[in-house]
This record gives C-alpha cells, sequence and structure tokens, in this order.
C-alpha cells in the first residue's frame, strides 16, 4: 500500500541526475518535464567551477560518485532546468549499480 | 503534513508483523542505535517505492539465515521526531526516504537510499541487504 501519481511521466518520482554541457549539475527528485524544462524537486545544484567545501572544485565525476553512494542534501524545494541547459537526464540509481 | 493514522497504520504493520520494532521517540531511537551488536533501521514512507520495493525487500532479506541481531523502524512524515533522531546519529547521510541503515554498535556499515530502492525490484534490494548481512551480522 503505498501513494502513486499518474500522468507526470516515466521519470516522476525518481532522483535523476540532469547533467549540462557546462559545469552544472543537477540532482533531485524528477516531477515532470514540461516545455519550460526538467522540474526537479528536493534539489541539490553543483557547479564544478566553483570553490568546494574544502576550497577547491569538486568534479562532477567526484560529486556525483558521492551522490550515488550517499544521495545529496536538498537545497532548493523546486529546480526548472531549461531544456537548453539539458545535456542529458538520467536515474541517479545507474549511477550507483 | 502527517497522513491520517489510520491509513498509514497498514505501511506500520507491514513491517512490525515481520518483528520488527517501531521507534516513536527520539529515547526510543537512542536506545535502539546504543544497543550492542548489529541493528537495521528502516526508514519508512508512504511512497510508492516504500510499498512496492522498501517494505518486500526487507521483508525477503530478513529470511535470510544471517540476519541483523535488532530491526526497527522510523515513519519518515509520520513520526517526525524519532526519523530526525535516528537520522541525527548519522548526519554526513543526507536525509532519504524509504531507505535503510545498517548500524553496527553505533557505526554505519552499509546504506540503502531511496535511489536504490526506486525503479528496482524488491529481490535486487533484498539481495543488497543480504549481501550486507553476510559482510557485517556473521558472528
Amino acid at each position: 500500500m503505498g501513494t502513486f501519481h499518474h500522468g507526470k511521466g516515466d521519470l516522476h518520482g525518481i532522483t535523476v541526475v540532469v547533467d549540462t554541457s557546462g559545469s552544472i549539475v543537477y540532482v533531485g527528485r524528477c516531477d515532470t518535464i514540461t516545455p519550460q524544462g526538467v522540474i526537479l524537486l528536493d534539489a541539490d545544484v553543483h557547479d564544478a567551477s566553483a570553490p568546494g567545501a574544502q576550497g577547491a572544485p569538486v568534479s562532477k565525476e567526484a560529486y556525483l560518485k558521492r551522490a550515488a553512494a550517499w544521495g545529496v542534501f536538498k537545497r532548493h524545494d523546486r529546480v526548472v532546468v531549461p531544456h537548453a541547459d539539458v545535456a542529458s537526464v538520467r536515474p541517479l540509481g545507474e549511477l550507483a549499480s | 503534513m502527517p497522513y491520517d493514522p489510520i491509513l498509514v497504520q497498514p505501511m506500520r504493520d507491514e513491517l512490525t508483523r515481520l518483528g520488527v520494532e517501531e521507534l516513536l521517540d527520539a529515547d526510543a531511537v537512542d536506545a535502539f542505535v546504543k544497543r550492542p551488536g548489529t541493528k537495521l533501521i528502516v526508514v519508512n514512507s508512504v511512497c510508492g517505492c516504500a510499498a512496492g520495493m522498501a517494505r518486500p525487500a526487507v521483508t525477503l532479506a530478513l529470511r535470510h539465515a544471517v540476519r541483523p541481531d535488532h530491526v526497527a523502524s522510523v515513519f519518515a512524515g509520520q513520526d517526525l521526531e524519532a526519523t530526525a533522531k535516528a537520522r541525527s546519529w548519522f548526519p554526513d547521510v543526507p536525509p532519504s526516504s524509504p531507505s535503510i541503515f545498517l548500524v553496527k554498535d553505533q557505526e554505519l556499515v552499509a546504506f540503502v537510499p531511496r535511489h536504490r530502492i526506486e525503479n528496482r525490484d524488491a529481490a535486487s534490494i533484498a539481495f543488497d541487504l543480504v549481501e550486507a548481512f553476510d559482510a557485517h551480522c556473521a558472528a
């Protein structure tokens, strides 16, 4: 027994990685994909060109390796990633397997 | 906002009928985590992946001959204090529900986050749990 939501697409409710062609990568729970873009809930945004907690930038690969093992801390309730920025969308769970 | 307790009760029962202890407040969580030995903590949830995958996976895994000394659950979104306390023991782990912690004494030795539950079948998740039981719970 649980809750289900219909009509929001195959990735609805799935934690996904939305990669861009630039230094930004998003991880969050996919709500839906609309004409405006990919809508993520409870999302984190990582900028591989910005200084990390230890000072040095953290690569996308290193960030996603940790995300795949542990998940991410939510920094935004809702994020819309415009289609023009999206290079790929894939389930985070695929990186962990 | 928590769901109606009547609606949630079957989701609790699915685990308690296996002998899983329900931890309903912070003191119960602390006492559980401080027990010696190996402990499985299931972060239960009303979501579909808890219903379709997480709880059935725990059911399957607990049939394995090697299993944790103690098994308990907290219910995310329902038992807020207990869930927050359970997460506070492992502050480097992002909140995730459903999710499953395997703890040896007070050290986290294995973790199945929500994204390792989504889109998988219960048997695959149970296999991961059984591997962790064999690695950490064998006498």
